[in-house]
């Protein structure tokens, strides 16, 4: 059970027990991050209540980028989440297609000539979107891909970021759902000008402006799109899951559709109105199950139907329980396609055919991984950006959680981090390559806590991670040289051994169970940061995206790599970060549901 | 320094020895007798060099200390004076020391019987020679006792110290010592240090494969080292990128390094010691605690073509699992995630600086097989074999030679080369760390390396086709375990014979035998060393096995147990001379050839050792001369391209020949002067180079001099192409019966390239078979040996005493 700091419900626990994570006084490295200590309101007080924000102030009002396990009731279960990467492996992956400078060549054309996605015609010479009614006005200019197609719409004619609309999460075949808007990107952020988002220059569609005038407004297109989505036929049965089923957690995302019509509800069999019921009116199942409140995507239109994506992750050791659920729900006459991805979608195929009689589709969790992270981003959090930022991030009292727009995401560096560690460069939807990985991931983290203080769950360990100092455990720069190194330009307060204190016996005795899981914390998140950072010197890209359950109210760790990419690349290196960390493998899945049927 | 018991401490101190040439009957300086750490070996040395220790120095493991000597200048003012004209001096007859020759002054006494052609002197040498030892900190203490013994130098104000303890014991030193502590940036004397080592040590570096045959697979170096990428794991790990001599950039770091290993896996199994650590990691099985690929995926990875035993996420079990991990599985766990994680990064680093060279040093390293190992793998996994691990036989003393270099700066010891002593060096894995901890001997001082001072610089020989892919040796012992098997038990077989060659070479010393006994055992020890550690000294080779029993004798004061045997070979064939002159102008020219070709190779077929044939030569040199000749094989040769190579010379004669000698008498004296006459006669430039120090029974430089100005005596040829300098001796800079083309004395080099030198020949066994036999050069080249071994002789598909006479032209 998580042992939150502070009292009630929401986010005041949830404020207090980020902020103890974020607080705890180092004076190596990390230090720099430190926003605020427990209990020091000088710092912690600064914000207003209800706003979650671990240890970040957010200039929006209303905002609430709070993730540090805010919302829900107590938190069980175990932590860290497993990316399912075939992970300490430097393999490479074959791009999905062929090669990658040829592909992102090709996907930049569009751009220009935007006319070719947003006519009819073209649509239907892609098969994708031909299930969309003929009879539909096309939207002027702007055609029917919801968000993205408008989105790129907006870039200047030229720029490459058309790229990111082509190459969208469209052409996987569901349909996007209407858009919230106005949308992340143009929506000007509350606060003006502080919560300009970065890359301005780049991204002229950043900036706050009026919708072009000649085009309908987002709410109609949305309203327009809804209409031929319901008017598709072809949509695979309820429910609707997509599954991930890590080394350490199994993610589950459950689409809950909101627009039932009686005639629905009287013929939707019992079987799926109680898993209907169960899933959307919990928030913890059995011992181990959780349901994200805080993440849940509400009023979204996947595959034309309108309704709510609820998160849900349960540790994978707990799976064979899982599936003797899904065997006595008699799940498998639901005829569902069970969409699943990571590891575990191939370890327990069988046991998920033989037990609960119930067939997986086994899909590629890399794959999965970039259509979710996109489709999440491109839907964008209940109005609210996806993905942010930290402003200022080697400076702690500056150091600011901000939104970033990701509508022209590519090139950009993926940092996957379950229980090991993925690293993938992104050139387009479907062409990337998987670098390298680390086994030096979540895994390493929880483990070694484990081992170390006799902790037992992710919640735990990070509790006991924020009050630690690792300082006393590691051997900074300064125990060796007195002070800076000079000669290498290091400073002394820098990192020169982990753990390097622990090979005298007195430091050894010395040391508190919080030091040795705040040195964990530190050590694994650094080795994953400067591991990235040389990955994109290597590809030459300059945006890096973390994502993954090891950063799940793990505000230590993310203020650790925006400051190690910030500081190690003079600022050449932007860490970026995404709401909804663990659950895009699983989003993924669900839209290969979606993809599967359109294609039958 | 908190690296306490483990972590090596080195010391290092330079003696010099009193020069005592041309000082006859003069008094040594003597210095305080220093203790080395072996006692029983060392304590020869008294008889032989009364070495002035000028100064000392020592360095801790990350703690090095050395000092500064005022001494360095004479002692390079002597250098500068070698190599001196034979000099004249008597002989002390009790005083076994290093021969020097002396020309009689009166040649006509030698035309009696059995009169030696030239005297024998003893002669101090100079030689530099520094000395690293190794102490484990706890014994700091000894260590510093150990260089104040040595420390007679009282000019001496600083010495120079680096690593963590230069911190730490500071004071203790400057308060023991009487000496200021000058502190040496740690990386900067880690990446002098190994420049040093790559540049100076033929087969520094070694890449590791476990379980292959041999493990160690060595490097040649040189020429170009430059740019590397050097990894330092010690409580952390640094990487640097070296870019030439003096130029290195600190390229990154990571703080997961030794310390990490050391630390956390004493916190995890709670065993203190880094090597104890070590050792349960070796036991250990890592599937127990890291979560794999397979775990993840179940069976399925083998279909998805993914390796399950990939480690997906360390000690992701230990997340998940209530049960208790055994200490030797978490350490191995460990082990293999610091490793993996420190080759990936190196890799990284590499690939983003375009090196495909790591160096691996730090104490994480130091020679352990399980690191080096787990480090190895790594690198080939995350690079995919593009990038190559290589790790250091002196690793250990880097930071200590830097330190050293650093103090001795104004000397500029890089101008010298210097070579490894093979008697005083403990080999690689002397101090196994595989041995369980508790086992090992527990001392002050527990690992050695000295490398000698040369005189001169050494160089690649600028006639090379290719320098960078120039392997001396024919025959990798290291590699080719029955050749191995058969070259030590020949080399113990031979010992007997070369113990007794030794005290009979010093018929006046009270401890001759005493000494060659210590010397039988020394060698003898180093042989089964090499049994079982054929890679203790770079890869193990005839010539090296060679070098060790010349280093050996040396280091017992049998710096030339062949004098008196050459002396007098060199007596006899000198009579012979003019006779066999004259049969070969007696020859057309045609038959002529093949005469001087058969001369070349008799003086190689008899081992002059073998008392029988001493008997013969002594009898009727010419005679046995003769015979020498019938017993070569008869056309065709094993080898055989004298019809190419008479053709040539009916051809436009060389610009310049290239000559290295082998033998002293007949050899030289019947074999390569009427070669070298005719070639002369023919209008081509002859440089002959003769051996800089004595080995077994080869001409020396100084042997050859004399021997020179005894022929021109006799013969116009010679003299008139002496005075006109169109015979010119000179000294390859070497004291081995082998031959490496790549260390080869710089003015040699020079005269050759001057010269435009366009043929080479190589004369003898030792340095046409053994080495040299496949050496490629941009010349014409002829390499000519009887093969005096039938186990090689039959390796090479031949017979005892069959001839090679190989003659190259480089393709165009």
């Amino acid at each position: 059970m998580l042992k939150l700091g502070g009292g009630g419900g929401g986010g005041g626990g949830g404020q207090d027990w980020a902020c103890s994570v974020a607080g705890t006084g180092l004076g190596g490295e990390e230090a720099a991050f430190e926003v605020a200590r427990l209990g020091d309101p000088g710092k912690a007080g600064c914000r207003g209540p209800g706003r979650g924000c671990a240890g970040i102030p957010d200039s929006a009002p209303g905002v609430g980028m709070l993730q540090a396990g805010a919302g829900g009731p107590a938190r069980g279960g175990q932590g860290v989440e497993e990316v399912g990467a075939p992970a300490a492996g430097g393999e490479e992956r074959p791009a999905r297609h062929p090669s990658a400078p040829a592909l992102r060549l090709l996907n930049r054309k569009p751009q220009g000539g935007s006319g070719e996605i947003k006519t009819p015609e073209n649509d239907l010479q892609r098969g994708r979107l031909s299930r969309a009614p003929r009879a539909a006005p096309p939207a002027p200019g702007m055609g029917d891909h919801g968000g993205q197609p408008e989105r790129s719409a907006s870039h200047a004619p030229g720029t490459p970021a058309g790229a990111a609309a082509v190459n969208g999460v469209l052409h996987n075949g569901f349909h996007p759902p209407p858009i919230q808007p106005p949308r992340l990107c143009s929506r000007s952020l509350p606060g003006g000008g502080d919560a300009a988002p970065p890359r301005l220059p780049l991204q002229p569609e950043l900036q706050p402006q009026p919708p072009p005038p000649q085009h309908d407004s987002p709410a109609k297109k949305c309203r327009l799109r809804r209409r031929m989505d319901s008017g598709r036929k072809n949509r695979p049965p309820f429910p609707w899951f997509g599954m991930d089923i890590g080394g350490t957690l199994v993610k589950l995302v459950y689409f809950e559709p909101k627009d039932i019509t009686a005639e629905e509800e009287q013929e939707e069999v019992e079987n799926l109105k109680s898993i209907r019921k169960y899933l959307t009116s919990n928030t913890a199942y059995g011992k181990t199950g959780i349901r994200d409140v805080h993440l849940e995507l509400k009023n979204l239109t996947m595959c034309g139907r309108k309704g709510n994506l609820h998160f849900i992750r349960f540790p994978s050791c707990a799976m064979h329980r899982f599936i003797q659920m899904g065997s006595e729900k008699n799940f498998s006459s639901l005829h569902t396609t069970l969409c699943a991805t990571g590891g575990g979608a191939f370890k327990f195929e069988e046991d998920f055919r033989t037990i609960a009689d119930l067939q997986l589709h086994k899909l590629d969790e890399l794959d999965c991984l970039i259509q979710g992270l996109l489709y999440v981003d491109s839907v964008g959090f209940n109005g609210k950006p996806e993905c942010y930022y930290f402003e200022n991030p080697t400076n702690p009292e500056l150091c600011q959680k901000r939104p970033y727009c990701l509508d022209n995401p590519y090139p950009m560096l993926l940092v996957n981090m379950g229980s090991g560690v993925s690293i993938l460069a992104v050139y387009s939807k479907d062409n990337y390559k998987r670098v390298t990985g680390t086994s030096l991931g979540g895994g390493t983290f929880l483990g070694l806590c484990c081992l170390l203080t006799g902790c037992e769950t992710f919640e735990e360990a990070l509790e006991m991670a924020a009050k630690g100092d690792s300082t006393n455990v590691d051997k900074l720069v300064k125990d060796i040289y007195g002070g800076d190194y000079e000669r290498f330009g290091l400073q002394g307060s820098a990192v020169a051994s982990s753990f390097g204190n622990m090979m005298s016996k007195e430091k050894r005795d010395s040391i508190s169970k919080e030091d040795l899981a705040r040195a964990t914390l530190v050590t694994i998140t650094n080795n994953i940061g400067s591991i990235a950072r040389m990955c994109a010197l290597n590809e030459n890209i300059d945006r890096v995206v973390f994502v993954g359950n090891f950063l799940r109210i793990n505000m230590v760790s993310m203020k650790l790599l925006a400051y190690a990419m910030d500081f190690w690349s003079k600022g050449q290196l932007k860490a970026l970060f995404l709401e909804h960390e663990g659950y895009f493998g699983a989003v993924g899945a669900l839209l290969e549901l979606f993809k599967m049927t359109d294609d039958q | 320094m908190r690296l306490a018991e483990h972590i090596q401490n080195g010391g290092v101190w330079r003696e010099r020895q009193r020069e005592q040439r041309g000082q006859p009957g003069q008094e040594h300086h003597t210095a305080p007798r220093r203790d080395l750490p072996q006692p029983g070996e060392r304590q020869a040395l008294r008889h032989r060099h009364r070495r002035v220790a000028d100064q000392a120095g020592i360095l801790l493991h990350r703690t090095a200390q050395s000092c500064q000597s005022a001494l360095l200048r004479p002692l390079r003012q002597a250098l500068a004076r070698a190599p001196p004209p034979p000099a004249c001096s008597c002989l002390p007859p009790e005083s076994p020391t290093c021969v020097a020759i002396k020309t009689p002054t009166d040649f006509r006494d030698t035309e009696q019987d059995h009169e030696p052609p030239y005297e024998i002197s003893v002669q101090e040498e100079v030689t530099a020679r520094l000395h690293f030892v190794k102490f484990e900190n706890t014994y700091i203490e000894a260590c510093l006792d150990f260089i104040k013994d040595h420390l007679v130098n009282t000019e001496t104000k600083v010495i120079q110290a680096t690593g963590g303890g230069a911190y730490k014991f500071k004071d203790l030193i400057e308060e023991k010592l009487q000496l200021k502590v000058d502190k040496e940036d740690v990386m900067t004397c880690l990446i002098k240090g190994c420049n040093f080592v790559l540049k100076n040590i033929p087969h520094e570096a070694f890449v590791y494969q476990k379980g292959s045959n041999p493990e160690f697979r060595f490097q040649t170096n040189h020429p170009s080292v430059f740019p590397y990428l050097l990894v330092s794991i010690g409580s952390g790990v640094s990487i640097v990128k070296v870019e030439t001599e003096d130029r290195f950039e600190w390229i990154g770091g990571s703080s997961i390094g030794g310390g990490t290993f050391w630390g956390l896996g004493a916190l995890l199994t709670k065993t203190k010691k880094f090597d104890e650590l070590l050792h349960l990691a070796s036991r250990g099985q890592h599937t127990n605690v890291d979560m794999l690929v397979q775990d993840i995926y179940g069976g399925a990875h083998q279909t998805l073509g993914l390796s399950g035993n990939l480690i997906a996420s360390s000690f992701g079990k230990s997340a998940t699992a209530d049960t208790e991990f055994s200490k030797e599985d978490m350490a191995k766990s460990l082990l293999h995630m610091i490793s993996n994680d420190i080759g990936q990064l190196a890799c990284l680093y590499a690939r983003l600086h375009c090196l495909d060279r790591v160096y691996f040093g730090g104490f994480f390293i130091r020679g352990h097989p399980v690191t080096m190992r787990t480090i190895t793998y790594s690198i080939n996994f995350f690079s995919k074999g593009e990038v190559q691990a290589l790790f250091l036989r002196h690793e250990g003393y880097l930071g200590a030679i830097g330190a050293f270099l650093k103090g001795a700066e104004q000397d500029n010891p890089n101008q010298y080369s210097w070579e490894e002593n093979y008697a005083g060096s403990s080999g690689l894995m002397s101090s196994s760390p595989e041995l369980c901890p508790t086992q090992r001997p527990r001392s002050g001082t527990f690992d050695l390396l000295e490398m000698d001072r040369l005189e001169r610089p050494l160089v690649n020989l600028p006639l090379l086709l290719d320098p960078s892919s120039y392997v001396p040796d024919t025959v990798d012992l290291t590699d080719d375990a029955l050749a191995r098997k058969y070259w030590l038990t020949c080399f113990e077989e031979a010992l007997d014979g070369v113990v007794k060659r030794a005290v009979a070479s010093q018929p006046g010393s009270v401890d001759a035998a005493e000494r060659a006994e210590k010397f039988r055992q020394k060698y003898w020890n180093k042989l089964q060393t090499l049994r079982h550690q054929p890679f203790a000294y770079g890869t193990l080779t005839v010539r090296s096995l060679l070098d060790t029993r010349e280093h050996c004798l040396n280091e017992f004061n049998f710096p030339d147990p062949y004098s008196k045997v050459k002396q007098k070979d060199n007596g006899v064939a000198l009579k012979c001379f003019q006779r066999v002159i004259h049969s070969l102008d007696a020859l057309g020219w045609e038959e002529r050839q093949l005469a001087l070709v058969k001369g070349l190779l008799a003086g190689n077929v008899f081992d002059w050792g073998a008392k029988a044939v001493s008997d013969v030569l002594e009898s009727d040199p010419q005679f046995g001369f003769e015979e020498a000749k019938r017993k070569l094989q008869e056309r065709p040769w094993l080898v055989d391209s004298y019809s190419k190579w008479l053709q040539r010379l009916k051809g436009p004669p060389h610009k310049c020949a290239l000559i290295f000698a082998d033998n002293s008498g007949v050899d030289v004296i019947l074999g390569v002067f009427p070669f070298v006459r005719e070639l002369l006669s023919r209008g081509t430039e002859v440089i002959l180079a003769c051996n800089s120090g004595p080995a077994l029974n080869d001409v020396t430089y100084s042997e050859s001099l004399i021997v020179a100005e005894r022929i021109a005596a006799m013969d116009p040829v010679i003299r008139s192409a002496l005075r006109e300098g169109r015979l010119l001796l000179m000294q390859t800079g070497s004291s081995s019966p082998c031959l490496d083309l790549s260390r080869l004395d710089k003015g040699l080099a020079v005269l050759v390239r001057e010269r435009g030198a366009d043929l080479v020949v190589i004369e003898g066994m030792g340095r046409a078979v053994h080495t040299n036999y496949h050496a490629a050069l941009r010349c014409e080249s002829l390499k000519l040996a009887v093969i005096k071994n039938s186990w090689l002789a039959e390796r090479l598909g031949g017979r005892l005493f069959s001839v090679i006479f190989k003659y190259e032209v480089p393709a165009e």
